[in-house]
């Protein structure tokens, strides 16, 4: 039987990786080469890289770098930012991308989506939701990088992205980002128990127990930044990934 | 050289960077003429089985590759919806599938028990070697590999199962049959145990 997958979430700026807090001061990891290779030694489950200044710098993605980074990438491979039609769909598939992550094209023009299923598998569009609770404590989705705010409803919202085609829902809390304290299960809970499709949980995952708390909370995977590239309260630089026997005994 | 068949559909770049870390050139085409001339073939294939089968069907590349495969017996491994079109057909869909495998595609049905897992089968999970091939040499017996579908094939011909893969129900996750070979799952995407197996079809599977 199937293990709930694992997935690092890393976000590109530039050429270079950082992670951020609750979107914001993105601190310098490394270079996205270096650190996909160890990615791809111990094995991942998947990956997801995200250009966080794509959509706002108003530029294509960089397709030089991503075609560096599939060389090198030999597992499951989503991509979001600055995707804005079928052309570069098209073009990432050519070079080895297999999911695409849709997040302010899917707001904005979601049509793509409905385009983007048909040529190419509903399992290859993941839409990506970055939630923020307004002051009124209610759910609101943000596009372009979490500046701008829709005033869409995050469970709605991901009920028509399904079916539009989506094929995986990934539900990232910019109140969380980077916190480490556990994921908004609540938030989690609510679009899993919507939605048909797999769900991806991200945002605050700090250890192998809160991975576990997201799946209970009905997430078919849990997608994590800061607890696989930061070691220690000094959030030292350091790539980890849990073995496989941590991971089947954490996540049954 | 190894030609991946390009219809249109699958993640063609993937399977090529698998190849090249593998040590063998494998390249995409949808030219008759290459075609004729690769020492082994790929079919990949994702999304709905009827799409695949029209866009391949238009391109008239099914008699090419049907002549090679059935007569030069040219080896030929399936990929994912790739190998579900060497079955006679799917659940999914009323087109005829290439009727390479005795065998049909069809949806997961669960018990009451496992009404509850989710469809598509995505993920990582192990296979369960029921037969030798050249295909599955030296796989490891915790191999585990990247799944994504929603169909799955079931073989008539109990020789033709290579493996097996546990998912609420039991699925013949690699089918083999001499030169003709499908895995349900995708090896380009599933680390060293992907990359032995990829390698196992370029070196050993005729």
């Amino acid at each position: 039987m199937i293990r709930p997958r694992v997935i690092p979430c890393m976000l590109l700026k530039g050429e270079g990786l950082v992670k951020t807090v609750k979107f914001k001061d993105p601190k310098y990891l490394g270079d996205p080469i270096n650190i996909v290779r160890i990615f791809n030694d111990k094995e991942v489950d998947e990956l997801i890289f995200l250009d966080i200044l794509a959509t706002t710098e108003n530029r294509r993605p960089n397709f030089e770098l991503l075609k560096k980074i599939t060389s090198e990438c030999f597992m499951p491979l989503g991509y979001g930012g600055g995707i804005r039609d079928m052309d570069d769909v098209k073009q990432l598939l050519s070079i080895g991308v297999e999911k695409f992550v849709l997040n302010t094209s899917a707001v904005e023009n979601p049509s793509l989506v409905r385009a983007a299923a048909d040529h190419a598998g509903s399992q290859a569009v993941v839409i990506s939701i970055d939630v923020k609770k307004t002051l009124f404590g209610k759910y609101e989705v943000f596009t372009r990088a979490g500046k701008k705010g829709t005033g869409l409803e995050p469970v709605k919202f991901a009920v028509d992205m399904e079916k539009q085609g989506a094929g995986e829902i990934f539900i990232n809390s910019i109140d969380r980002d980077g916190t480490m304290q556990g994921y908004d299960l609540d938030l989690i809970q609510r679009v899993a128990e919507a939605v048909t499709v797999p769900v991806v949980a991200c945002g605050g995952a700090g250890n192998v127990q809160h991975l576990a708390e997201a799946v209970k909370a009905g997430a078919s995977a849990a997608a994590a930044g800061s607890m696989f590239v930061f070691q220690g309260p000094l959030r030292g630089v350091l790539i980890s990934y849990p073995t496989q026997e941590e991971l089947k005994k954490a996540i049954p | 050289m190894i030609v991946i068949v390009d219809y249109g559909v699958g993640n063609l770049g993937s399977i090529k960077n698998m190849f090249k870390k593998a040590g063998f050139k494998a390249e995409p085409s949808s030219d008759p003429a290459v075609i004729r001339d690769a020492e082994k073939l790929i079919l990949p294939g994702v999304g709905a089985f009827d799409a695949a089968m029209k866009k391949f069907r238009e391109t008239g590349l099914v008699p090419v590759v049907g002549e090679l495969v059935l007569e030069k017996k040219v080896p030929v491994l399936g990929l994912c919806v790739g190998l579900q079109l060497m079955t006679l057909g799917s659940e999914e869909g009323t087109e005829a599938g290439l009727g390479w495998f005795d065998a049909e595609t069809i949806r997961f049905k669960f018990d009451a028990e496992r009404a509850n897992l989710k469809i598509p089968h995505m993920g990582w999970n192990e296979i369960h070697v029921r037969r030798q091939h050249p295909l599955v040499d030296g796989l490891p017996a915790d191999s585990r590999f990247y799944f994504v579908h929603s169909y799955h094939v079931v073989a008539k011909d109990e020789t033709a199962v290579l493996a097996e893969t546990e998912y609420g129900v039991t699925i013949h996750s690699i089918l083999g049959k001499g030169n003709i070979v499908g895995a349900q799952f995708h090896p380009e995407k599933s680390h060293k145990f992907g990359l032995q197996l990829l390698k196992n079809f370029a070196e050993r599977v005729s």
